[in-house]
């Protein structure tokens, strides 16, 4: 029920309450966007038809070389 | 771009963590993590490096409580139309679930999201639409920035959201297992940030970890644990910074607040937990439904409710047992004739289980 899945915002409506998220492969939905700061281009984390965050692209890019630093330097003492 | 793909990087974090001889015990509470533990296997692999991993109380739809299903079956019986999420419609109250009262005639409606339930209050003036709100903090925000967005007078909301860290409080309080560290929820957290979880580590001396969805971040997650095992530390660490920010969604967190305010819940399995529910201010009870039909439901309150006969969901939720050892799973119990609710949701660790079993 928690789930949440990623997608890109293409549109945001004049109302500002909703954005239409592009999933990939053709899909795109509208999603509620009244708890987030968005813009278009922004990815979202959609749940149960809300944007519940902003997905940081720079962190996720960074992830595995992070995991991959921790793993190699962090020695446990 | 948000999905961590890389051949070997499980594998090391498996050896690095095999290489420190640990015995541990942790605790999940998500079915989004309960998924990913069954469907490739972690937790087997994890046997082998001496950690056992189990799911708590986290899949909402299973620690709701038979009282409140049945009041849903209550006011679907006087002519309300009831609407809530797929599997929360297809749980047993004592004997029926909604889903029974649909096939018998009733107006029940499964949806989506909230937003498609306010639809339905549109279309339909001249009815009571409730939405039964389950959920835990990634899922109350939608129902609080929809009641101050003022839907239709005839709607109203159900509310059975709960809350994560008081819930890990009680299972600790409790003191049934002891546990060496916590994996906690991505997207609850998402909304919450950081600071929620911290008096656990502080109090009662357990690591943290916020961990993501996919194997890597499960297994990144359980490293972190281990390692402020083996440092003897205790905090919460945040393995899922791609998407939890530390301080939670700001925005979201004031639209909660603005429209709700904690109190006292009973969950299944559970005694009742301080401060682990979330009930809707006096402020906006014209949309609450608890208050709306006060009358109607009060005669439910004090009634004796009988769990489904020889399920452990209670002992699942609270993580003392698996699947397995109950005698009806498999048998009487199957996702096509659900005993309990920890078969019927998706999120249910029976469900879950048994559907990868299958395979
Ligand atoms: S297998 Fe069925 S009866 Fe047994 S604990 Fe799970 S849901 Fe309950």
């Amino acid at each position: 029920m928690c789930l949440a899945i990623p997608g890109k915002v293409v549109e945001i409506e004049s109302n500002k309450y909703h954005a239409i998220v592009d999933y990939g492969e053709g899909t795109k939905r509208k999603a509620n966007i009244s708890l987030v700061d968005v813009k278009i281009g922004d990815y979202v984390l959609v749940h149960a038809g809300f944007a519940i965050e902003v997905l940081n692209k720079k962190e996720a890019r960074e992830t595995i070389a992070l995991f991959r630093e921790m793993l190699s330097f962090e020695e446990v003492k | 771009m948000f999905s961590l793909s890389d051949k070997t990087l499980g594998q090391d974090i498996i050896s690095k963590i095999k290489k420190e001889k640990i015995k541990a015990k942790f605790m999940h509470v998500c079915g989004t993590h309960q998924d990913t533990i069954v469907k490739h296997g972690l937790d087997s692999l994890l046997k082998k490096c001496g950690i056992s991993i189990s799911q708590g109380p986290g899949c909402p739809v299973c620690v709701t409580t038979p009282l409140e299903i049945e009041k849903m079956l209550l006011l679907a019986r006087n002519g309300a139309i009831v609407t809530s999420f797929g599997d929360m419609i297809n749980v047993p109250g004592e004997y029926k679930s909604l889903g029974d009262m649909k096939a018998e005639g009733y107006d029940v409606r499964t949806v989506y999201g909230i937003e498609d339930a306010v639809k339905i209050a549109y279309e339909n003036p001249s009815k009571d639409v409730v939405f039964m709100g389950v959920g835990f903090e990634t899922t109350a925000p939608a129902t609080a920035a929809t009641i101050i967005s003022n839907p239709p007078k005839n709607f109203s909301i159900f509310c059975c959201h709960r809350t994560m860290p008081y819930a890990l409080k009680a299972i600790l309080d409790i003191g049934e297992l002891k546990l060496d560290g916590l994996i906690e929820p991505g997207h609850v957290s998402t909304i919450i940030g950081i600071k929620p979880y911290e008096f656990i580590s502080k109090d009662y001396g357990i690591p943290q970890v916020i961990a993501g969805f996919e194997p890597i971040d499960v297994l990144m997650g359980c490293w972190m644990l281990v390692k402020q095992i083996k440092q003897g530390k205790t905090f919460v660490e945040n393995e899922y910074k791609r998407v939890v920010h530390q301080e939670g969604n700001i925005k979201a967190q004031k639209i909660l607040n603005e429209v709700f305010e904690p109190c006292d819940m009973k969950w299944r399995g559970f005694p009742v937990i301080a401060k682990s529910g979330l009930k809707i201010k006096k402020k906006f009870e014209c949309f609450d439904a608890s208050v709306k039909f006060e009358d109607t439901l009060k005669d439910l309150e004090n009634k004796e409710l009988h769990e489904p006969e020889g399920c452990l969901c209670g002992e699942l939720l609270r993580g003392l047992v698996s699947p397995f050892d109950c005698p009806l799973f498999g048998q009487a119990c199957k996702p096509e004739t659900p005993v309990g609710p920890c078969m019927v949701s998706v999120e249910g660790s029976c469900n879950i289980e048994y559907r990868y079993s299958e395979k």
